[in-house]
């Protein structure tokens, strides 16, 4: 149990850490890390941990860790008080890395953020955090499989999150919504929610 | 002079009523600030600059950066505690119920129907950033290695940025010691 505990603080110490793109770049570290390399959750639980994460008060970043310390205690079969413990250390670990930088660059910072050399380091983390968002999302839609050898990956949609047509529909009409009207993502959701108690 | 309780209430209050992360927490946290008089209107500014360079959770930073200026390293833990502490209640609550209701018929197609839209708001972030952050030819290019890397390849999200953070970091110093030449 210990040991577990463990490992969670360090996963989530480390995602605080390479975190240099607020929630989404959070989110798909936090999956980069639980689902992809110690796959403690699978996509589809992992998807609605997002849902979730997206729709309650609160930074969405520690709203996702919270639970996700707490599924993967509950999922290792452990009783609720010590997924709590989970929690705990998710929480714990993400933030820390930003008290331990804020404190150690304080001095600094200042003038940090305007020095040539930092700009320059951010101009290539920020597209690569976009590339790490999008490869998230790319990776909740499709199971890619690439043996070594063949010419092209096998790609398949991941059957839980779009069973179907209509759930494409459903993906297609969220994005226009949120991207092209600047719909509240939570009025979205909730929406998405009720349709699919209409459609399925 | 504020107590750390008020601090801590304050941005317990502030974490409550935001819902959708970071963004939604800067106008609020900025209010609060300035109708308290704890933090001057020109000083909140520089934190809310400083908290969107710094890596981390803007509402994190935003609470490390506000709590010190009000009452330094004690008044930074107690805004983040409190900024913390209500997502992590809601949370929790969350997950205990949730583990009893998800067989529920009506609970798993309320789901099915919300999954779809969770990702797409995922895409939502990947694509605004992509277009804020990639100005030149070289950052189109170093957004798709990455996806391509992480997606197809299945290499692990943070070698990729620790390489790059080198890389980066090697370029910039050789750029600095041409120039003193």
């Amino acid at each position: 149990m210990i040991g577990l505990l463990l490992q969670i603080f360090a996963a989530f110490f480390f995602i605080g850490i390479f975190n240099f793109g607020g929630g989404g770049a959070m989110i798909s570290l936090i999956q980069d890390s639980i689902v992809n390399t110690h796959h403690w959750m699978d996509a589809e639980a992992f998807t609605d941990i997002i849902a979730i994460s997206q729709t309650t008060p609160g930074p969405i970043g520690i709203n996702c860790a919270t639970y996700v310390g707490y599924e993967v205690m509950h999922a290792a079969g452990y009783s609720n008080a010590v997924a709590v413990a989970g929690s705990t250390a998710a929480t714990l670990a993400v933030v820390l890395p930003s008290f331990i930088i804020f404190f150690l660059l304080m001095r600094v910072f200042n003038h940090f953020h305007n020095d040539p050399r930092f700009v320059t380091v951010m101009s290539a983390l920020k597209p690569a955090t976009a590339g790490l968002i999008g490869a998230a999302a790319l990776i909740l839609s499709f199971n890619i499989d690439w043996q070594a050898g063949s010419l092209l990956p096998q790609v398949e949609l991941v059957k839980s999150n779009f069973p179907d047509w209509k759930s494409g529909l459903l993906f297609a009409g969220a994005f226009v919504a949120t991207y092209n009207f600047k719909a509240n993502p939570i009025w979205v959701i909730l929406a998405g929610g009720v349709l699919g108690l209409i459609i399925y | 002079m504020a107590s750390l309780w008020q601090i801590t209430g304050v941005f317990a209050k502030i974490g409550t009523f935001t819902i959708g992360g970071g963004y939604a927490m800067i106008p609020v946290i900025e209010r609060e600030m300035k109708e308290r008089g704890w933090i001057d209107e020109d000083e909140i500014e520089d934190v809310v600059v400083l908290a969107q360079s710094a890596p981390g959770l803007l509402a994190v930073n935003m609470a490390i950066f506000a709590g010190y200026k009000i009452r330094g390293l004690k008044g930074s833990l107690a805004a983040t505690f409190g900024a913390v502490l209500p997502s992590f209640l809601i949370i929790l609550a969350i997950a205990m119920a949730f583990t009893n209701f998800k067989d529920n018929v009506f609970i798993q197609k309320f789901f099915q129907g919300l999954r779809p839209v969770a990702i797409a708001l995922i895409v939502v972030p990947a694509v605004t950033m992509a277009q804020k952050g990639c100005k030149s030819w070289w950052q189109w290019l170093l957004m798709l290695i990455t996806l391509f890397l992480v997606a197809f390849l299945k290499v692990s999200a943070i070698w990729v940025l620790v390489s790059i953070l080198v890389v980066s970091i090697a370029i910039t110093m050789a750029a600095e010691g041409r120039k003193k030449k």
